[in-house]
């Protein structure tokens, strides 16, 4: 079976991220392009970070899901630049975040000249901007640890990059 | 070897060895929040390793993927900086260690975003936002343990004091530097040197920590010449690959 196009991006856009399945592959922006090469269905997909070891995993769920879905021939190709960048997380995709306890990156990542410029992100608990950094690095290497002053809540954040 | 093949294994043995020696903190840094900073800049270092490599073994077609690169060569083929593969001693060396590389590293990564390779370009686009990160931490650390308690200070003093020396050699130049720059591919080694210079002169001082008076420079790694910690380090990086060739996960 050869399914068309929008059909594929509804399923990818069902797909979870391994390491914060609250949202889709599709809402984390990775995503860049999907067509036919022949007979085989090309899935182009950008690195979050250069080590970040859902790459791997991202990958062969994209592959189980689409061949159980019926495509005949799946590939999923890396593509390093443009890089990605937090600014390609769907609204959407924030506002999932938010729900699941995940402070969202700040939009303007690429001029975002690193963790100092984040002093405020708001807790997604409690909405407060009255918000100090415990560490830069959290429990993946894509989030900061952060707390709130008001309601006292340790709370990840999606650093921009 | 080609001047392109061994600048890209340059680059990528310096962030295998020194993600290998972040790694190494994992389970064992003094707080929680230290421990997954360092483990996480590992995983960033050995993923900007793969892309390197993946530059190299392209360059050079003899079909080794980047696993081979970083598995199966010995010793005098790795073209690390000496100061990468300086053990951790205690957590003020292994932070120092950090910070100067990262002084080197994200002026370097920012030149190398405009390299005319396209593959450099691409690479380095990813990666200077994470160097970013890494830089931004290391040198917040630096000035809160240097300009900290009398302790703290001394630490971090004594490991400027034993590192700098090693710095010499990330800024060190040859005939391939000189190519990569005059082909448009790297930066010329003179601006990364005084960007380098600017920031640990800055910061160092705001740390209180003083830059040594040596003469001393350390220098070889680029040309796989290295000190007696790296057998060490490879014996253990490399001891699987070693013992059971070509296993797979």
């Amino acid at each position: 079976m050869q399914p068309d196009l929008s059909t594929v991006q509804d399923w990818l856009a069902q797909i979870p991220d391994p390491e914060i399945p609250a949202i889709s592959l599709v809402d984390l922006g990775i995503v860049r392009d999907v067509g036919y090469e022949d007979d085989t269905l090309v899935v182009t997909v950008t690195p979050t970070y250069s080590g970040c070891p859902a790459t791997a995993i991202i990958a062969l769920d994209i592959e189980t899901e689409l061949l159980k879905r019926g495509a005949d021939k799946v590939k999923v190709r890396q593509q390093m630049s443009p890089a990605w960048t937090t600014d390609w997380i769907s609204d959407e995709g924030r506002e999932k975040l938010r729900a699941y306890g995940i402070a969202p990156p700040q939009q303007g990542a690429a001029t975002c000249a690193g963790m100092l410029s984040a002093q405020n992100a708001a807790c997604p608990q409690c909405g407060s901007d009255n918000t100090e950094v415990i560490s830069q690095r959290g429990s993946t290497p894509c989030k900061a640890q952060f707390r709130c002053r008001d309601c006292l809540e340790p709370f990840d954040y999606f650093k921009a990059i | 070897m080609d001047a392109f093949v061994t600048f890209c294994l340059r680059m990528g043995d310096n962030a295998l060895i020194l993600g290998q020696r972040t790694a190494e903190w994992c389970g064992h840094a003094p707080v929680l929040e230290e421990d997954i900073a360092f483990a996480n800049m590992g995983l960033d270092l050995i993923g900007q390793t793969q892309l390197w490599y993946g530059l190299a073994a392209e360059a050079e077609g003899k079909g080794r993927t980047p696993d081979d690169l970083a598995f199966l060569r010995p010793e005098r083929q790795f073209l690390n900086s000496l100061l990468v593969e300086q053990p951790n001693t205690d957590f003020g060396h292994a932070l120092m260690r950090q910070y100067l590389f990262d002084a080197w590293h994200l002026p370097m990564q920012e030149e190398l975003a405009k390299s005319s390779h396209e593959g450099v370009r691409g690479l380095a686009q990813k990666t200077v936002k994470e160097v970013r990160y890494h830089l931004d931490r290391s040198r917040d650390l630096i000035v809160r343990l240097g300009d900290g308690s009398e302790e703290s200070h001394k630490r971090m003093q004594d490991a400027l004091d034993w590192l700098w020396p090693f710095t010499a050699d990330l800024l060190a130049t040859d005939e391939v530097d000189a190519q990569m720059a005059d082909e448009g591919i790297a930066p010329v080694p003179a601006l990364i040197a005084k960007a380098f210079d600017a920031e640990t002169q800055a910061t160092l001082a705001r740390a209180t920590l003083t830059i040594p008076e040596t003469r001393l420079r350390r220098t070889g790694g680029r040309d796989g010449i290295h000190t007696e910690h790296m057998g060490y380090i490879l014996a253990e990086m490399q001891s699987l690959q070693r013992t059971y060739p070509g296993a797979r996960w």
